[in-house]
């Protein structure tokens, strides 16, 4: 096949599948085949142009398409088959539509004519994925394949990005018919709003210039609306001389580096980020979500501020907290017509009353509350994060996580200084997402480095993606802080329930070195902290895929921390923790929460 | 905080759909996957050549948390607009019901007499049965049908409510 639109000809429609994601500009896929995707594997069979990433298990697929899309902007796509192809899907789509990353998932389903009849490898998919995805179809003829195909890449990248999934028949992927292509398509019905109201926005800068406490709150939104995004961030937020913290999903859009940066907020946030959501009088928060980790105690949240809440999409507005000026439309595009008023009108901060906020913000940041007492006998997990982000940082590096105690710490101790550096499940936190997110990664950036940073226990539910990692030569790095716990449970069995350690020791686990070994990648062991920079070195040197087990402290907790239930104000520290008897701290309405 | 002492009232969603498969399942999930409350909910094609469909939903919920249903229902992808018919003025409400009510002698003339009350018409009558249909707010065909529960209701249909707003504009 060849470029250019093909309006017009005929073609079956597996050749449609794979002449429509060429025509979306798509180069990559992942899949894995099976019966009911045979037609659309032969034409991909027979074509140059696509690249096909095969998994190793379809949940494989769809972390690492969502790799694929975070860390460029772009729509991740996915190929897999009916029933068993379509149901180990559906925690990546999951995944997608928590954290809002695009994907366009194709599935295979049984012939047209067998739908209900409980076929063989038949679910019902579309069922399935409803609730799972932003949009699904079920394709019914030929004729429409094209117009939703064109169709599922609109609704995944428009608005708040998401999963689509396209289920299509296996007769009609033999079927012939006219090929349309993507000009002009768009959704009759679905239009999202990106430029914010005017007036709406003209209320925010006169709030904000009448500020005496301002803290700029940021998420995921601000790397959703792409790069320029971020620079209008960083424009917005120098011109006004306000602190800044992001949440989980958002780290990168503004540069840690700065000094108006405070680091991220929230259940695992800074002090001095906490703190000041807690005690300000005006939030500016751009394209995050108020979710449970970073609000704490709902009625206990920034009690005294006037909130300003950019969002994409309306529904994200009150719903957890009642803001003051809501303003619907692409934070971006919102930010930037902030810029242009406040320079236009030649607004200023209250200058006086800012400097005085800086000087408490300065107490708070005084307390270190990332501060950890480390070890010269023992890796303590906050120093290898320190030494990794020390000798791999640069703007070619991408860091992905797994989910528990060290993806909290490769947040708190990592730096990130650019968007789309940084791939973490945040919404599902689901176990398994960052070694499959680090090849849809490394896909994408051959010549980058791309590390995730894992717990001994998720690397084990995708450890058989490394088989993919070897195969497409993908020399992602996994650096595995093996704590032998799953860490982040234990801490909350601590916390929680009498350190009564239910099921959650990582009782025999592999040699990942041999194991790294047996896959054809490479195993690199450290114990010792004085041999963790040379081996750190030796895992970039290496290329090919790398398993690192760095054996840390085992009992390790993560802090600072907001117990479940309580407000900003009532954070715990490291320090104190260890002080305190750490079994009390959550008191019987916090336990209920999760 | 939200939602935490508001009022819970009744509320009264127009829907305009495109008329697809699963579109229904899309809107009831959302309820119930969100924990919403549906009380009736009646659906039909109402632009043939557009392949429009009008879902009415009766709920109830805090002031936030109808504006969250709202605001959920908006962001369905085949959903064209959505009006809270409660919150925007004046509207017409109305549901039509068919109530069986079996019975002899003077029982049966009494349903009789009180279906005329009502103005419900007779769609069906046997020596020992009725088929009444009645048409107006649900809370008159409740009282009606509360009437007939000791004169031998056997069994009620109910549409669910249709609602519009008064004046020449439409939603
Ligand atoms: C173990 C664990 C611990 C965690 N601890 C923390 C913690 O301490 N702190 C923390 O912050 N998070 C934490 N999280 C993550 C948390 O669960 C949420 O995923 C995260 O806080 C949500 O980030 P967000 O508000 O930026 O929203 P996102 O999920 O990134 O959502 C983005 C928001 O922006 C909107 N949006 C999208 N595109 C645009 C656009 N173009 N323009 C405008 N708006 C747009 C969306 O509608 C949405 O409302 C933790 C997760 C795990 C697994
Ligand atoms: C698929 C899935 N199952 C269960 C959980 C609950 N969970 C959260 S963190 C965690 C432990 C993770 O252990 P590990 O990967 O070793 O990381 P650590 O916390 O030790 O750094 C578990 C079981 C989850 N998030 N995802
Ligand atoms: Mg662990």
């Amino acid at each position: 096949m060849t470029k250019g639109s093909k309006t017009g000809a005929e073609m079956t429609g597996a050749e449609m599948v794979i002449r429509a994601l060429l025509d979306q500009g798509v180069d990559t896929i992942f899949g894995y085949p099976g019966g009911a995707v045979l037609p659309i594997y032969d034409a991909l069979f027979q074509q140059n142009e696509l690249q096909h990433i095969l998994v190793r298990h379809e949940q494989g697929a769809t972390h690492s398409a969502e790799g694929y899309a975070r860390s460029t902007g772009k729509v991740g796509v996915v190929l897999v088959t009916s029933g068993p192809g379509a149901t180990n899907a559906v925690t990546g789509m999951v995944d997608a539509l928590m954290d809002s990353i695009p994907l366009v998932v194709i599935t295979g389903q049984v012939p047209s004519h067998l739908i209900g009849s409980d076929a063989f490898q038949e679910c019902d998919t579309v069922g399935i994925t409803r609730p799972a995805t932003k949009h699904n179809y079920l394709v019914k003829s030929v004729e429409e394949l094209p117009r939703i195909l064109h169709e599922a890449f609109y609704v995944a990248r428009s608005g708040r990005p998401g999963p689509v999934l396209v289920d299509i028949p296996k007769d009609i992927q033999f079927a012939a018919g006219l090929y349309t292509g993507p000009e002009h398509v768009e959704h009759r019905t679905y239009k999202p709003r990106i430029e914010g109201d005017a007036d709406k926005i003209r209320a925010a800068v006169e709030l904000m210039a009448s500020a005496k406490k301002p803290v700029f709150y940021t998420g995921g939104g601000v790397i959703n609306s792409g790069t320029r995004a971020s620079e209008a961030l960083r424009e917005l937020v120098r011109l006004t001389g306000f602190p800044i913290t992001s949440t989980l999903m958002g780290l990168g859009a503004y540069p840690h580096s700065d000094k108006q940066w405070l680091g991220m907020l929230g259940m695992h946030g800074t002090f001095e980020a906490n703190h000041t959501m807690h005690d300000c009088d005006v939030m500016i928060c751009l394209g995050a979500r108020f979710d449970d980790r970073v609000t704490g105690r709902v009625d206990a949240f920034s009690p005294n501020s006037k909130k300003i809440h950019v969002d994409i999409d309306p529904s994200s507005i009150n719903k957890i907290v009642k803001v003051d000026i809501p303003i619907v439309g692409d934070v971006g595009n919102v930010i930037e017509a902030m810029t242009k008023l406040w320079k236009a009108e030649k607004k200023s901060a209250d200058k006086e009353a800012l400097a005085g906020w800086w000087k408490q913000i300065g107490t708070w940041r005084a307390r270190k509350s990332l501060s950890y007492k480390n070890s010269k006998s023992i890796i303590k997990p906050q120093y290898a994060v320190e030494r990794l982000y020390e000798l791999t940082k640069g703007p070619n590096t991408y860091i992905t996580t797994e989910v528990g105690q060290h993806q909290m710490w490769a947040a708190q101790y990592y730096g990130f200084e650019e968007p789309n550096r940084w791939m973490t499940s945040g919404g599902l936190g689901t176990m398994g997402y960052g070694l499959p997110a680090a090849l849809g990664v490394q896909v994408a950036h051959p010549d980058a480095l791309v590390c995730c940073i894992a717990g001994e226990a998720s690397v084990l539910m995708n450890m058989q993606e490394m088989s993919t990692a070897v195969q497409h030569r993908l020399p992602v790095k996994i650096f595995i802080l093996n704590n032998e716990y799953m860490g982040m449970v234990r801490q909350w069995q601590q916390l929680l329930h009498g350190a009564r350690y239910s099921q959650s020791y990582s009782e025999a686990l592999p040699d990942f070195v041999k194991l790294a070994e047996a896959y054809g990648g490479v195993g690199i062991r450290c114990e010792d902290p004085a041999e963790l920079d040379g081996k750190i070195k030796e895992m970039i040197e290496v290329d090919a895929p790398v398993l690192f087990d760095c054996r840390v402290e085992k009992i390790e907790n993560c802090f600072p921390m907001i117990p479940s239930g309580k407000a900003h104000n009532e954070m715990i520290l490291g320090d104190a923790a260890a002080a305190a008897d750490i079994g009390s701290v959550i008191d019987e309405e916090g336990k209920v929460l999760v | 905080m939200l939602a935490k002492n508001e009022i819970v009232s009744r509320h009264v969603l127009s829907i305009l759909v495109d008329n697809e498969p699963g579109v229904l399942g899309r809107v009831v999930g959302l309820f119930s996957g969100r924990g919403y409350n549906i009380e009736s909910l009646t659906v039909s094609e109402t632009e043939h050549d557009k392949h429009v469909s009008r879902i009415t939903i009766v709920t109830s919920g805090t002031p936030a948390i109808v504006d969250q249903i709202e605001a959920q229902l908006g962001r369905l992808v085949p959903v064209h607009r959505v009006v809270d018919l409660t919150n925007s003025g004046p509207s017409v409400e109305r549901e039509l019901a068919l109530i069986k009510v079996a019975g002899k002698g003077e029982m049966r003339a009494e349903a009789l007499r009180l279906a005329e009350a009502f103005r419900a018409r007779v769609m069906d009558a046997t020596i020992e049965s009725f088929v009444f249909e009645l048409t107006g707010k649900p809370d008159k065909l409740d009282q009606f049908i509360a009437l007939m529960l000791p004169l031998g209701l056997v069994e009620v249909s109910r549409t669910g409510v249709a609602a519009i707003s008064r004046g020449p504009k439409a939603m």
